[in-house]
């Protein structure tokens, strides 16, 4: 067995069934021997929808999505698709192709130095040396991916370790890593302590970060905020842990949540935030959650606990394992007066759009378009107003939202739906971009063509880099530099020639039927929706 | 902002050195000197680095380098619980009839002369950072010529604090 068949020997043993991907000669001999396997592969257009795409099918599996790339370009292009992952904690296995060993650091055709690039962009990184170490290496870094908090790991492995042969194939059972063992089990006396603080609380409230939902816990944190009636708002990352329209829930918080989430986390007496990082965007004065009151912090990453903000009980572990504890306790509380305290600052700071007739309001766009979606149904925003718009306005029932937050990448939502509905093949998918965003990654159109996976694309259309305007509006004085989208193609053609259907939705005359013909389609769909290029997302 | 001595028992792997000096540079901490060398198992380097911050971070630091995989253990060396020594290779600018002044400060130092030549002769000295300051202060009106410091190593007093490694 030579190298490469010992690689598609260790994704069978991790039950991988997609790998996302481009080729070149340095990875020639992997997509060789992956003709033999029941893997599917799927062929891209550029490398860093790659990522994206095993990004959404490891957010909807919850296992690690697997890329697969070729050396230099092939892996360098891929490193912004990895960030994004790594800024969100999504498991990824990275392979790339790299030049032979005995070349490497002799500057040869399409030679370039992943592993130290992308070093900052990974949770680990390998450089492979003997064909015989892939298994071992292979098992370590599905383990390090998808443990303790999540993130890409990736494998670089040169062409003739792909070749070489192995003697005695065997894929370890377990892992020994003397060095890595990341926290589950939360802290007995810090549960006790938190347990305490919260029956002590008059106003406790739960901020829900990503993490929750990449712990798999939201069934034990719903079931602890129901059990003693916590209110519960989420950073980006958390949306969709809770279902939008849940009494005890209170939109998402930040620069571009709603002011009543945030008057929520500055009135209460003591904030627990549950995988959350308290970053900038989400908490812009990470004072206003410590002062007066009790921050509780819960992450599976020591390091984050006290990073933004200096919390009184730190408490980190798995967040399932430690939900499952805390539901184990008792204690009464009275929160009554609190919540009824809050519903009054959801009337009071009630933002009140006022839309401009001649286009068509996203906010009635997309609260229109998610009543009409399934229950389990997920949607994926990309970046830009489009992002803020779905955030503040999508209901999410017992789907997902998914969308990149931390890095902010535009383009992701196209490549990340490709991997998300080969994840769910029978679930929704509706990806929603701006016409910045869509053209970032419309190459991949040809993608869901080619491996016959459906398409629902919903693209704003204001001719703008709508977010950037907006930034120019505030802090420039609406002096616009490089934000008109002016030469973008007409989508109709454009969608057309990749055999998309395509409909549009200029004012709100219309729309609920069009979103029906939309989500009722069966074949690819594009809808383009004109929205006001003067509009503002807050 | 205040000085720290932290000592790391790491993976002694390829990488792993720019793992952990890459982790520093882009997070924005300070190195003032970094030593590695392997330890009694194989398996492990042991690294000694000298850093300054104030106290979050500091802390971040340590949390961050703990973080790395390749990490099996951090702990800071306390000064009071601490031994800590820096060598030293001094390249002096010396004529014939310099040299007993320098033989002087240097016995004071207890360091040594290993290398002499007719213009120049090299000094060896070991010792706390300040010991080493003080000595290369000491020689001033002699001109340095090159020198060398290895930077600090370190290791805590007694046996309470050892790792022991399975």
């Amino acid at each position: 067995m030579i190298g490469a068949e010992a690689i598609i020997k260790c994704l069978e043993a991790e039950d991988v069934k997609y790998v996302f991907g481009y080729p070149g000669v340095a990875i020639c001999p992997f997509y060789n021997s992956i003709l033999e396997s029941d893997i599917k592969t799927v062929l891209v257009r550029t490398e860093q929808s790659a990522a994206h795409a095993a990004s959404g099918l490891a957010r909807i599996t919850g296992k690690p999505g697997v890329c697969a790339v070729t050396s230099g370009p092939g892996a360098t292009n891929i490193i912004t698709g990895v960030a994004t992952a790594y800024a969100d904690s999504i498991p990824l296995i990275v392979i790339t192709g790299q030049v032979k060993t005995d070349l490497i650091g002799s500057d040869v055709f399409q030679e370039a130095d992943i592993t130290g690039a992308v070093e900052s962009f990974v949770k680990y990184s390998y450089l492979v040396k003997k064909a015989e170490d892939l298994p071992r290496i292979f098992k370590e870094a599905f383990h390090i991916a998808s443990s303790g908090r999540k993130g890409p790991v990736l494998i670089d492995i040169p062409i003739d370790v792909q070749n070489d042969n192995i003697k005695n194939f065997k894929y370890p059972e377990s892992v020994n890593l003397r060095t890595y063992k990341p926290t589950v089990k939360g802290n007995a006396s810090q549960i006790k302590k938190v347990i305490k603080e919260l029956a002590k609380a008059d106003k406790p409230i739960m901020c829900i970060g990503g993490g929750v939902q990449l712990g798999q816990a939201d069934d034990e944190v719903i079931k602890f905020a129901e059990k003693h009636n916590i209110p519960m708002v989420t950073t980006m990352m958390g949306i969709g842990t809770i279902p939008t329209d849940h009494p005890l829930y209170f939109g998402m918080v930040g620069n571009n949540g709603k002011p009543y989430a945030n008057k929520a986390m500055n009135e209460s007496d003591c904030v627990m935030m549950v995988g959350a990082r308290v970053a900038d965007r989400a908490i812009s004065q990470p004072d206003l959650i410590t002062k007066d009151k009790v921050l509780i912090h819960i992450d599976v990453d020591p390091a984050e606990i006290g990073k933004n903000a200096v919390s009184s009980i730190p408490l980190v572990g798995d967040c399932e394992a430690i939900f499952e504890d805390l539901n184990k306790e008792d204690f009464s509380s009275d929160t009554s007066k609190w919540l009824k305290a809050l519903e009054g600052f959801k009337k009071e700071l009630k933002i009140v759009r006022k839309p401009n007739k001649k286009y068509v309001d996203p906010q009635n766009f997309i609260e229109t378009l998610t009543d009409k979606l399934k229950d389990d149904a997920i949607y994926i925003a990309d970046v830009g107003q489009n992002q803020i718009f779905s955030c503040a306005y999508a209901k999410i029932k017992k789907g997902k939202f998914l969308t990149s937050g931390g890095m902010g990448t535009m383009g992701y939502s196209i490549p990340a739906s490709l991997g998300a509905k080969l994840a769910a093949p029978k679930r929704q998918v509706v990806c929603v971009c701006g016409d910045g965003s869509f053209q970032m990654s419309m190459c991949e159109l040809a993608t869901f063509v080619q491996h016959g996976v459906q398409a629902k694309i919903i693209v704003f259309n204001n001719n703008f880099l709508g977010m950037v305007r907006e930034y120019q509006h505030y802090s420039y004085k609406d002096n616009y530099s490089m934000v008109s989208l002016d030469g973008s193609p007409d989508l109709e053609k454009l969608v057309k020639a990749y055999g998309f259907d395509y409909l549009r939705l200029k004012t709100a005359k219309g729309l609920s039927e069009i979103i029906d013909k939309f989500l009722e389609d069966k074949n690819n769909c594009l809808l383009e929706v004109m929205i006001d290029p003067m509009d503002l997302v807050k | 902002m205040q000085k720290k001595v932290f000592q790391l028992l790491a993976n002694n792997t390829s990488g792993v050195l720019s793992r952990i000096s890459g982790l520093f540079s882009r997070r924005g901490y300070n190195i003032e000197s970094i030593t590695a060398g392997v330890t009694a198992d194989p398996r492990y380097t042991r690294v000694t680095i000298v850093t300054s911050g104030d106290d979050e971070v500091l802390e971040q630091i340590e949390k961050q380098v703990a973080k790395l995989v390749d990490i099996k253990d951090i702990k800071e060396l306390k000064p009071d619980e601490s031994v800590y020594r820096e060598l030293a290779l001094v390249k002096v600018r010396c004529a014939p009839d310099e040299r007993p002044s320098i033989i002087a400060i240097t016995d004071i130092f207890r360091g040594k002369i290993v290398d002499v030549a007719t213009e120049c002769l090299i000094i060896e000295i070991t010792g706390g950072i300040e010991k080493i300051d003080k000595f290369l202060d000491l020689l001033e009106g002699h001109e340095i010529l090159e020198l060398a410091r290895t930077g600090m190593a370190g290791l805590s007093r007694g046996i309470e604090n050892v790792t022991f490694l399975p």
